[in-house]
């Protein structure tokens, strides 16, 4: 009996790997279905939406309110954050500029780094922050409450009243924030370069659009209009497919604003490529 | 305390048929081959424990859950088939009172109230609307909350709120998730009273879903006690309350 211990002793291990090998890969297998069913619950969410956004009886009222919302009420955030970045790129750059004895292309160059890349990416990020995560937590604090089973039940399409209008006065309202940013930026770069220096404002706003060109604008009015739509859609979709119970409220709203800010720069990512190869 | 509402029960007229519903999540049953009727005009109080599948029973018969198995027919159509304009139609002539009341927050009372008229009764006049606000909320006792919002209001009279923007779009049938759940004794009995009020007037069949017997002596023409998602008993709230039934006695001490 005793020679056939090691055959046991092999046979028991290789049972036992084999046990956790299976169990291993139906850990990973469901890590990879819920991964793809994650995936399939994003295409039918833009799916529906899209389908919603083309139907009759479109919630125009509810729409200007987002707009109101989003627009309007960020204005303050967006006004400071864009002075300031302009303010700070301009005294941070004149420096080098002086050094080279360049300082006449102050102007230009704040301008095209604002319009091209500051404006519209800062600006996004931060409206990620505020618009993401406040539709995240209402949406989200609705389907908590059961706000959205309760216009379901009545015969009222969330998705119209809630998601449409929500996304695409993102879509509308984020690239206008982002023209008025670009605007108070060069402003801020304009008050930057009188701080040690003396430009008049005349002077200083010839040079800045002389410097500009189509090209520099169009691929970032374009890619503004992605950034708001990515922005309205990730911040409904986790607000809608939020868990039960308060906690997933701030998860919902979190995930939105990670979510949002990495779209965000993916998508600049993809639209510098883009234009870069076709401009 | 109330009496149930003596509206005529039309005992042939069934306006809910529920055959064979069953349902389950993540492969744990919670409804099982559930049959249940809902006569025209009548109370029918569903009792039972927490998570004996109450609340799924009547989310399964607005379809806000899909079934896994049987058939619900609501007014003669079965809902687990209809496509999605005749779904609508459909929960147009149904009212469901959630438990928490699920009141919109960002609007006030009125709002709340416009909202569901507007959209369901398309056809009203603005002045039609106000007037038949004004009623509704006449009725449920709270005429000065029109322009309250939600969070203003206490939880009883959140309930009120809630029970009167479902009622304000005339449903036919109503369906209640524990309309007295976390209210004190005064409260929960002026709500079930309420919901009796609401019956006689609006000529309405409810489903009433508690596990609170005060509210169902109060509202209920006939009581059925569900007990790990099947049907374990049905009768008269007086035959529950004789009944010396190891699970349905603790319900009436």
């Amino acid at each position: 009996m005793k020679k056939f211990t090691p055959v046991i002793k092999a046979r028991g291990f290789a049972t036992q790997q084999s046990k956790r090998l299976s169990e291993k890969t139906l850990k990973k297998s469901q890590v990879a279905s819920i991964f793809f069913a994650e995936v399939a619950d994003v295409f039918l969410f833009i799916t529906v939406l899209i389908k919603e956004t083309f139907s009759r009886d479109f919630e125009f009222k509810e729409f200007f309110r987002q707009c109101f919302h989003i627009g309007y009420k960020s204005l303050p955030l967006v006004s400071v954050t864009g002075a300031i970045m302009g303010l700070v790129l301009t005294i941070q750059s004149r420096p080098v500029l002086v050094d080279f004895g360049a300082v006449s292309l102050l102007p230009g160059m704040v301008t095209v780094s604002i319009i091209r890349e500051m404006g519209p990416v800062i600006t996004a990020l931060i409206c990620a922050g505020k618009v993401g995560s406040g539709m995240g937590a209402e949406l989200g604090s609705m389907k908590v409450t059961e706000q959205i089973e309760a216009m379901e039940v009545s015969s009222i399409n969330p998705m119209r009243y809630l998601v449409v209008t929500r996304v695409l006065a993102a879509t509308l309202m984020i690239p206008i924030l982002i023209l008025y940013a670009d605007a108070l930026g060069i402003l801020g770069g304009w008050a930057g370069a009188n701080i040690k220096g003396n430009v008049s404002f005349v002077l200083f706003f010839s040079q800045a659009f002389a410097s500009i060109s189509f090209v520099d604008f169009l691929p970032a009015v374009a890619k503004s209009f992605f950034f708001g739509a990515v922005i309205g859609l990730v911040g409904c979709y986790k607000g809608y497919n939020a868990g039960r119970g308060t906690a997933s409220v701030g998860v919902a709203a979190n995930s939105a604003v990670v979510l949002a800010s990495l779209l965000v720069i993916v998508i600049d990512l993809i639209a510098v490529q883009i234009s870069d190869m076709i401009l | 305390m109330t009496t149930p509402s003596p509206n005529k029960i039309h005992r042939t007229e069934a306006v809910v048929e529920i055959n064979n519903l069953s349902k389950s999540f993540d492969n744990q049953p919670v409804l099982n081959d559930v049959c249940l009727q809902l006569f025209k005009g009548e109370n029918l109080v569903v009792l039972g424990k927490s998570g004996s599948g109450k609340s799924v029973l009547i989310k399964c018969i607005v379809r806000l859950l899909n079934p896994d198995g049987g058939s619900i027919h609501v007014l003669g159509q079965d809902i687990t088939s209809v496509n999605r304009d005749e779904l609508n139609d459909l929960r147009k002539k149904i009212g469901f009172l959630f438990q928490s009341g699920a009141l919109y927050d960002s609007m006030t009372v009125k709002q709340n109230m416009e909202f569901h008229l507007k959209r369901i009764k398309k056809n009203l006049t603005k002045k039609e609307i106000k007037e038949k606000i004004a009623e509704v909320l006449e009725n449920v006792g709270l005429p000065e909350a029109l322009n309250k919002m939600p969070a203003q209001l206490s939880g009883g009279m959140r309930k009120r709120i809630s029970l009167a923007r479902t009622i304000v779009v005339d449903p036919q049938i109503m369906l209640y998730d524990e309309p007295t759940t976390g209210l004190d004794p005064v409260t929960s009995d002026e709500i079930s009273t309420l919901i009796n009020q609401v019956q006689e007037k609006y000529k309405t069949s409810s489903i009433i879903i508690t596990h609170d017997i005060a509210c169902a002596r109060t509202n209920a023409n006939r009581v059925v006690m569900l007990q790990n998602g099947k049907i374990y008993m049905e009768g008269s709230i007086e035959m529950f309350e004789k009944s010396e039934d190891a699970i349905i006695k603790p319900f009436f001490i």
